[in-house]
C-alpha cells in the first residue's frame, strides 16, 4: 500500500513530493509529459535562481533527477483512471495499478481537451467526458468515441454494455489498440447539431450520432473531475486550506487549483499539500476507519 | 430542505416558483453526483428563502430531464420564471453556485 501517489511530475507534483520525502513519507510519482512547459518555447526568465534564462523542459528534467536523487520513484506513465473503493484509492495508468490512501492531482490544466469546433458548445449536450457518468442516456443509440489509445478502450468498454452502435474516431492520430467497432481516422472538422448534438464531421464525410464520448490521450484534471465529482469553480478544482478537495485524501495542487499559472507559485502549492497529506495521513493512522 | 422533485410537484415547485430555484439533475447510480449533496445542504441553509434547492432524479423523472436536454449528470440549472437561465455540468463548489445564481 502506497501512503501517497502524486499524479504530475511538474513544478507542483515534484515540490510536494520532495517536502513528503523529508517528512518520511515516500510517495510515488507519476507524470507523462512536461504539460504546459512542453509547449513553451521562449526560455523561463522569472523563476528564481537561474542567472541565465532556462528551458522549461530543461526545470521539468532536473525536478525529476532532484526528486529520484532523493530516492522517490518517478514513473513516466499516464494515468487513465480514479477510483475510489473502501477509501482508498486505485489509480490506474497505461501499464499498472497502484492503491494509495491519498492522491495528489498536480497535473496542470489542459487548456481544451479536444480543440474541435463545437466542443464547448455541445458539451453536456451529447459531448460527455465521463462513460460512468453520462452512459446511461445513450441506451442503444448512435456513439462517436475520441480517441485512440487505453483510455478510449476503457471508455468503450462502459458503453459496450448499453449499444452496439459505436464507432471510435481517432481523429487522424493511428489506432494503438485493438477493437471491435468501427474505426474512423479521418480527422475531425466539427462536431454539430441543433439543441443536441446530431453529427460529426471529418475531413471525408458527415456522420450521424447521438453522442460523442471524448477519451484523447489520457483523462485531463476537467475529467478526472467529471469521474470523481471533485467540485470545481470556473474549471479549476477547488480545493481549502489544506489543498484538500471536497474528497477526502484527494489532493490538488499547482495549475489545475487556478490562480497565477507560474512555477513559482506550483512550488508553493506543492510544499503546502505536502503539509496537507502528512496530516490527512497522520489523522488516519489514529482513526484507520473513518475519514 | 433540499426539495424532491417528481413529475407531479415538478410544475408547482419549479416553474410556478416566485423564487429562483436551483435543480441539481442527479441519479443514484452516479456517483460523482453524491459529491454534490453536502454542497447542496449547505447552500440550501444559507440561502433559506431566497433560493428554491431542489433535486431531480433523472430515472425517477425521464420526461423532464428530457425535456431539457439532460444528457450529462451532474447537470445544474437555474430556472427563474419558469425558464432555465443558466445551466452547468459537473460537480461545482459552493462559491461556483452562488456565481451561477448571481449572488
Amino acid at each position: 500500500m502506497n501512503p501517497v501517489i502524486i499524479v504530475g511530475h511538474g513544478p507542483a507534483g515534484i515540490s510536494a513530493a520532495i517536502y513528503l520525502k523529508r517528512a518520511g513519507i515516500t510517495p510515488i510519482v507519476i507524470g507523462k509529459d512536461a504539460g504546459a512547459l512542453k509547449d513553451y518555447q521562449d526560455p523561463v526568465e522569472n523563476y528564481y535562481g537561474f542567472s541565465s534564462p532556462v528551458m522549461g523542459s530543461f526545470l521539468i528534467e532536473s525536478g525529476i533527477h532532484q526528486a529520484r536523487r532523493l530516492g522517490i520513484e518517478v514513473i513516466h506513465d499516464a494515468v487513465i483512471k480514479i477510483t475510489l473503493k473502501d477509501n482508498l484509492f486505485i489509480v490506474e495508468t497505461l501499464q499498472t495499478r497502484f492503491q494509495a490512501k491519498a492522491v495528489l492531482l498536480a497535473t496542470g490544466k489542459t487548456r481544451k481537451v479536444l480543440d474541435v469546433p463545437g466542443f464547448s458548445f455541445y458539451k453536456g449536450k451529447g459531448i460527455s467526458l465521463c462513460a460512468v457518468c453520462d452512459g446511461y442516456f445513450y441506451h442503444g443509440k448512435r456513439l462517436a468515441i475520441v480517441g485512440c489509445g487505453r483510455y478510449m478502450q476503457n471508455e468503450l468498454s462502459e458503453l459496450a454494455r448499453l449499444t452496439d452502435q459505436i464507432t471510435i474516431f481517432t481523429d487522424g492520430k493511428p489506432l494503438e489498440v485493438a477493437v471491435n467497432h468501427p474505426v474512423i481516422d479521418a480527422p475531425i472538422v466539427r462536431i454539430g447539431g441543433d439543441d443536441r448534438v446530431r453529427f460529426i464531421e471529418t475531413r471525408e464525410e458527415t456522420h450521424q450520432i447521438e453522442g460523442v464520448f471524448v477519451a484523447v490521450d489520457a483523462p485531463s484534471s476537467i475529467a478526472f473531475a467529471s469521474q470523481l465529482g471533485i467540485a470545481t469553480n470556473g474549471g479549476s478544482v477547488v480545493v481549502d486550506h489544506d489543498y484538500q478537495t471536497n474528497i477526502p485524501g484527494l489532493f490538488a495542487a499547482g495549475d489545475i487549483i487556478g490562480g497565477k499559472l507560474q512555477i513559482a507559485k506550483a512550488v508553493y502549492d506543492g510544499m503546502l499539500a505536502a503539509d496537507g497529506l502528512k496530516a490527512y495521513l497522520n489523522h488516519k493512522e489514529k482513526a484507520p476507519s473513518g475519514d | 430542505m433540499v426539495i424532491h422533485l417528481t413529475e407531479d410537484n415538478f410544475k408547482k415547485e419549479v416553474l410556478e416558483s416566485p423564487v429562483p430555484v436551483l435543480v441539481d439533475f442527479w441519479a443514484e447510480w452516479c456517483a460523482p453526483c453524491s459529491r454534490l449533496t453536502p454542497i447542496l445542504e449547505t447552500l440550501d441553509q444559507e440561502l433559506a428563502g431566497k433560493i428554491k434547492i431542489t433535486k431531480l432524479e433523472v430515472d425517477e423523472c425521464s420526461d423532464i430531464a428530457d425535456t431539457y436536454s439532460v444528457m450529462s449528470i451532474p447537470t445544474i440549472a437555474v430556472f427563474n420564471h419558469g425558464v432555465v437561465v443558466k445551466s452547468v455540468v459537473g460537480v461545482q463548489s459552493k462559491d461556483a453556485l452562488l456565481k451561477l445564481l448571481a449572488l
